[in-house]
């Protein structure tokens, strides 16, 4: 269907049933990520706030074309597996993924929430700044890289897995927290590298030649304690299916990985 | 430790002139100048001086010279007094040499052995007082054919053409972040673009909130390693955006503004922690390979909604101009390219003086490379880094770009004289500081004048030049190299700018 003629329908259905339309389902099968980001855009400009998409499979960018000045919100739910750069610069919308992500998911994110039901490739969390993500099984290399964080704007990032090496690099803010559920190991090496803000939280426990020089390990305080039952607990109400037991959880080894110094580089040059 | 650099200028005060106002002890942010009670006179600490003139030339007395020290190190071919002194330095510290502006070493400026053409006799040339000249530049991709539909003898264009900047004359304000320099010189280049019909980049530090309704249509927004600042409305605010990989001044490594500059005001523009380093890392972690930027060139049009042109910003350096195919076949719509001098607020020396290839080189190769693998249409050139007069805008021209950023030259009308210490955050002129006190001394008004007086200043000549060849359109000139000649020249480099030697 034409974007016009589907526009059209989805409006004309709208003022037949003479209320706002609050779910709609796109099937994805056979359109390109230009048109199915096309549909998503025109769908959010009618004030639809709750959109399926169905059939999914590769493409990219979804959720990246929903900035409005209105600063309107929508819930996107997809079935299939999304392309690259899912929810890049996502500006407050949900995303529900029912399968796998693919890379770059949270792309320079500024606010929102992903869901996935299932694992998410490298540079996942990318410079993100605000938002949310869960992610039920493991992630990639490369993920939380230089992740940010601003007044109220603290990201959030929580793994049911683990993840590949290059953990939070350049980290300048934002809470990760790795689950190791199912027993995983965190086999990672070069975590936290030139870190230099935010915090990493591991279940389980690694080497101290895991990390970057900037990073220091401890065990967890109080404050950690809270931070963790609060987003482990987020974590498992995106997850019922799971039947995970929190204290459980919660009572085992953690470690923290916190930077040495805001200022890694602070007394690199000779004036 | 002792130090064993001496200073690099002499203060020569004429107490017969000095009316001891203690103004030089004001205007030095680097504590150069202080009253002594006891002699009742000031005194000068020439270890602090930047040499920025800044005291000599608001003496209201006229009593200060500054000028370079007559001491010297016995001269020697080899081992240069900057080489010794830069040597001395990280012998008692154990640090990166670091500085600010473009690269100064005498590196062959091509501009300088260019010449021009004019009309004589045969085709007349024309007078742009008299007749209208047309620099207008739309910079984006232009389709390769454009259809046109007749419809009842009425002629339409029937393709449709991607977004295109438009600007009065090719002359666009360089990469330069809030942070990096104040707010009131940010905010002058704003004023400024918007009052020339031009275009200011915010560079990687952010637009802030408060200015983005008045200057975000003459805005280029970066996006660079560190993604500072960024979100959609950031990008939708503005008129074009650019993805920076590359400066001039540092090819290949990231940068770092120090947290003694990350202010509360540059914190909330930036998005970061008051007080922490912005630290750019050298790659963008997701970038590392062409088709990773062609994946972020269309999620920049996809967050922009298509409707605005893309720009990709690299350092001119070895077989760049084989990446800039790659760049512009990743869907980039207009690429910047940054040559050996383009300037900066703070990098290695090392990495300055060392690293890229002059500008003048660069625009000649990429232009003939798209132009033969037929794809010069789908991408503008801006080129940047040592324009220092209209004349090099329209030799840049003339070798193939569409347009030219100017950076040092805006800072320079500005007031910026190039004393390099812009890493301190201590420039007394105002600029390249976050210092309020400082920053106060530069005025938007005036300064945004003195930036729009340039332009038109420039502007006019290039009209003149342009019309002094007999042609009145600047469309007409880009990349026609027949109205160059080299003088002094070697062979090799007449072919890679593809002129002819002057008398050919």
């Amino acid at each position: 269907m034409a974007r016009a003629q589907f526009a059209e329908s989805q409006a004309e259905k709208m003022s037949r049933s003479g209320e706002r339309m609050d779910e709609v389902e796109i099937d994805a099968t056979n359109l390109s990520t230009r048109e199915l980001n096309d549909r998503l855009r025109d769908l959010m400009q009618a004030g639809v706030e709750s959109v399926v998409l169905r059939n999914v499979c590769g493409q990219r960018y979804i959720g990246t074309r929903l900035y409005s000045p209105e600063h309107r919100k929508m819930k996107i739910e997809i079935f299939g597996t999304p392309g690259n750069d899912l929810a890049a610069f996502l500006f407050g919308h949900e995303i529900i993924v029912h399968g796998n992500a693919q890379d770059g998911v949270g792309n320079t994110m500024d606010a929102g929430e992903i869901v996935v039901e299932g694992r998410a490739g490298d540079v996942l969390g990318f410079s993100m700044r605000g938002g949310k993500i869960f992610i039920r099984d493991n992630v990639g290399y490369r993920t939380a890289l230089h992740m940010k964080e601003y007044e109220e704007k603290r990201p959030v990032l929580v793994v049911g897995g683990t993840s590949q090496d290059f953990l939070g690099e350049y980290m300048a803010g934002g809470i990760v927290i790795l689950l190791g559920l199912g027993g995983k190991v965190h086999k990672g090496n070069f975590m936290g590298t030139g870190m230099h803000g935010g915090v990493i939280y591991l279940r389980g426990s690694i080497e101290a030649s895991q990390v970057g020089g900037q990073v220091e390990i401890s065990p967890l305080d109080d404050n950690d304690r809270e931070i963790l039952e609060r987003y482990v607990s987020e974590f498992m109400s995106r997850f019922p299916d799971l039947g995970l037991n929190k204290d459980q959880i919660l009572k085992d080894e953690f470690v923290r990985l916190s930077p040495r110094s805001k200022r890694p580089y602070g007394k690199l040059y000779a004036y | 430790m002792k130090s064993f650099v001496f200073p690099e200028f002499q203060i020569i005060r004429d107490e017969e002139k000095c009316g001891q106002c203690r103004g030089c002890e004001r205007q030095c942010a680097f504590g150069t100048h202080s009253y002594d009670p006891v002699a009742d006179r000031l005194i000068s600490d020439p270890y602090k001086c930047a040499g920025c003139q800044r005291c000599v030339i608001f003496c209201p007395k006229d009593a200060i010279e500054i000028k370079p020290t007559p001491s010297f190190y016995r001269p020697n071919a080899s081992w240069s007094r900057e080489k010794l002194e830069d040597l001395k330095k990280q012998a008692e510290t154990g640090g990166v040499i670091l500085t600010g502006c473009g690269n100064d070493k005498p590196f062959r400026i091509y501009w300088d052995h260019i010449v021009l053409n004019a009309s004589q006799v045969t085709n007349p040339s024309i007078d742009p007082l008299r007749e209208p000249m047309e620099l207008r530049t739309f910079l984006g991709a232009k389709p390769d054919y454009m259809d046109i539909k007749m419809d009842n003898g009425e002629m339409e264009i029937d393709t449709r053409v991607g977004p295109n900047l438009m600007v009065e004359t090719p002359i666009l304000f360089s990469a330069m972040s809030y942070g990096a320099i104040s707010y009131n010189a940010f905010r002058s280049l704003a004023t400024a673009a918007c009052k020339s019909g031009t275009f200011f980049n915010t560079g990687e530090g952010g637009l802030p909130k408060e200015m983005r309704g008045e200057f975000g249509r003459c805005a280029i927004v970066q996006v660079a390693s560190g993604r500072f600042g960024i979100d959609a409305e950031y990008l939708n605010c503005a008129a074009a955006v650019e993805i920076k990989v590359g400066q001039g001044a540092k090819p290949g490594i990231g940068g770092h503004l120090p947290g003694e500059k990350v202010s509360p005001a540059v914190a909330a523009t930036r998005m970061i922690p008051t007080g922490t380093d912005a630290i750019s890392p050298a790659p963008h972690h997701d970038i590392y390979s062409i088709e990773d930027l062609s994946m972020l060139i269309y999620a920049l049009k996809e967050a922009t909604n298509y409707e605005k042109p893309i720009s990709v910003k690299i350092a001119a350096v070895h077989n760049f101009a084989a990446i800039g195919s790659g760049i512009v076949r990743a869907g980039a719509d207009i690429i910047a390219i940054d040559g050996l001098r383009g300037g900066t607020g703070a990098a290695p020396k090392a990495i300055r003086d060392n690293v890229g290839i002059p500008i003048e080189l660069a625009i000649s190769s990429l232009d003939r490379r798209l132009k033969n693998e037929g794809i010069r249409n789908r991408a503008s050139i801006i080129a940047a880094g040592g324009i220092r007069c209209s004349a090099d805008i329209i030799k840049a021209i003339a070798l193939g770009a569409d347009a030219v950023y100017i950076g040092s030259a805006a800072l320079i009308a500005m007031g910026c004289n190039l004393c390099q210490k812009c890493y301190t955050g201590k420039c007394n002129w105002g600029i390249c500081t976050q210092d309020p006190r400082l920053e106060g001394r530069l005025n938007v008004d005036i300064a945004s004048q003195r930036l729009s007086n340039l332009i038109h200043a420039w502007s006019h000549e290039v009209s003149e030049m342009l019309g002094g060849m007999g042609i009145n359109a600047l469309e007409s000139l880009r990349g026609n190299r027949d109205h160059l000649r080299g003088v002094g020249l070697y062979e090799w480099e007449l072919d890679v700018l593809g002129i002819k030697g002057a008398g050919e």
